[in-house]
């Protein structure tokens, strides 16, 4: 069986563009003010990640658009302190979410492990 | 803003306030911490209240909107499920049309778990791997054992009504070995996809593949997944005697109670969970300033109803496994695009 048990993949890999991420022109000098282009995301990723992002005290702007409905991107902008710059931001930002994704699945599975709830077939 | 009522949203009786938080560092003072992912360990709960076969009600609480409504968006859209895809329609001589059929077909929840099969793409060849095959043959014909009389359809002739037991699997390759233990087949056996008058056969061949809820709704793994805020139904100034009475009676049964405290009946809130929060006691006069209805932000009360393919408890699981999957392509895509930049310039 080549289907790979250990760390199944949810997302088809190969439906993920090239280019998934673009900076789209017009990010300052500094790398503090830029914004992304994500291509096959939407209000999923965009509002998580932006709320992750924010999270962030050197972080003085960051929000998410969808700048068409009939094409599948999501712009990220993301404006930083001199003490960092964006790209660093959106890493951690990716990084934090997926911590909190980890954070609730622990917790759900210990809930499920302790069993204080009620079960029913029906 | 006081600091108990900074997570909460206030239900008005002709609006809603406070509905978006502003749990960002600097937002209400210098020294507010931000919301860290240490902050986020504390905060963050979860209450599983019941689980059935197909169900499971369960509490997210301490966090933000926007992680509980992308665990929603997952759960409904984009956590792979077998569903049929293709079908290869060899005789359709029944009423409905074979674009239809196919259609009702395709609509068919089925058991198989996702994770036992490769992705198939268009130009993938169909293998044992990604695709799962049925063979429906069914010809009405008249039932000679019927009475005469008989106006009863289903009596009157056989397999007038096609139901979704009537899907045989075909088992390709090692898969009878394979799925020994967990036989594919339609979740319910009483779906009905059409019915057929004497004469009038269906012959096809059915091919199942992976796909994702936001392809097509098919492939969607729940039938419902949703949250609502928890609502609190706050006393400010005692409710008693023939009012207590009439306030109880503003909510659904079970939220508030009518106690005696002291020879005085007194109204006391019990459950407010179970409120729909239809304000209609925002309309009596005697309450005013002595009730505040609002709803907790950061306590989100889930509700996902499986088709039946996944456990609900797993969906739950899986949707973060899904997030957390973003996550790592997003940042493996994020470091091959600056490199791009680099070599650009």
């Amino acid at each position: 069986m080549d289907v790979d048990q250990e760390k199944p993949s949810y997302i088809a890999l190969l439906e993920v563009p090239e280019d998934k991420i673009e900076i789209v022109p017009g990010a300052s000098a500094d790398l503090t003010s830029m914004t992304f282009s994500i291509k096959e995301e939407d209000h999923t990723l965009g509002n998580a990640l932006r709320w992750c992002i924010m999270q962030n005290p050197q972080v003085d702007f960051c929000g998410y658009s969808i700048p068409h409905p009939s094409e599948a991107k999501t712009h990220i902008r993301i404006q930083t302190t001199e003490s960092t710059n964006a790209i660093d931001t959106m890493n951690k930002g990716l990084d934090d979410l997926k911590a909190a994704c980890h954070m609730v699945r622990s917790k759900f599975h210990q809930r499920l492990t302790e069993g204080k709830y009620t079960r029913s077939e029906q | 803003m006081a600091l108990e009522d900074r997570n909460r949203v206030v239900i008005l009786e002709d609006r809603v306030e406070n509905i978006s938080g502003a749990e960002f560092p600097l937002s209400f003072d210098a020294q507010q911490p931000s919301r860290s992912l240490e902050e986020l360990k504390n905060s963050l709960d979860i209450k599983i209240v019941h689980i059935t076969a197909t169900e499971i009600e369960f509490d997210l609480i301490g966090v933000d909107a926007s992680i509980a409504n992308a665990l929603r968006r997952i759960l409904l859209a984009e956590i792979p499920t077998m569903a049929i895809e293709t079908v290869y329609m060899i005789n359709n001589t029944g009423i409905v049309q074979d674009e239809i059929l196919a259609h009702r077909l395709g609509l068919v929840p089925i058991m198989a778990d996702p994770q036992d099969f490769n992705w198939k793409l268009p130009e993938d060849p169909p293998t044992d791997q990604n695709t799962i095959v049925f063979k429906m043959k069914v010809e009405c014909m008249k039932n000679q054992s019927a009475a005469a009389d008989e106006t009863d359809p289903t009596k009157m002739y056989i397999n007038s009504s096609v139901f979704s037991s009537q899907l045989d699997w075909d088992p390709k390759g090692d898969q009878a070995t394979r799925f020994a233990d967990k036989p594919i087949k339609p979740i319910h056996d009483d779906i009905l996809i059409t019915k057929l008058r004497p004469g009038q056969l269906i012959d096809c061949e059915i091919h199942c593949q992976k796909g994702v809820g936001k392809d097509h709704a098919k492939y969607s793994p729940v039938a419902t997944a949703s949250y609502r805020l928890l609502p609190e139904i706050q006393i400010l100034e005692d409710i008693t005697g023939d009012d207590a009475e009439l306030f109880r009676n503003c909510f659904p049964p079970g939220v508030v109670e009518v106690v005696n405290e002291g020879g005085v009946r007194k109204a006391k809130v019990v459950n407010a969970r179970k409120d729909t929060v239809s304000r209609e006691v925002l309309r009596h006069k005697e309450f005013e300033g002595k009730v505040r209805l609002t709803r907790v932000r950061d306590h989100f009360i889930f509700n996902v109803e499986s088709t039946g393919a996944i456990s609900p408890e797993t969906l739950v699981s899986r949707a973060l496994d899904v997030l957390m999957e973003k996550c790592d392509i997003s940042k493996a895509a994020l470091a091959k695009a600056i490199k791009g930049d680099m070599s650009d310039e």
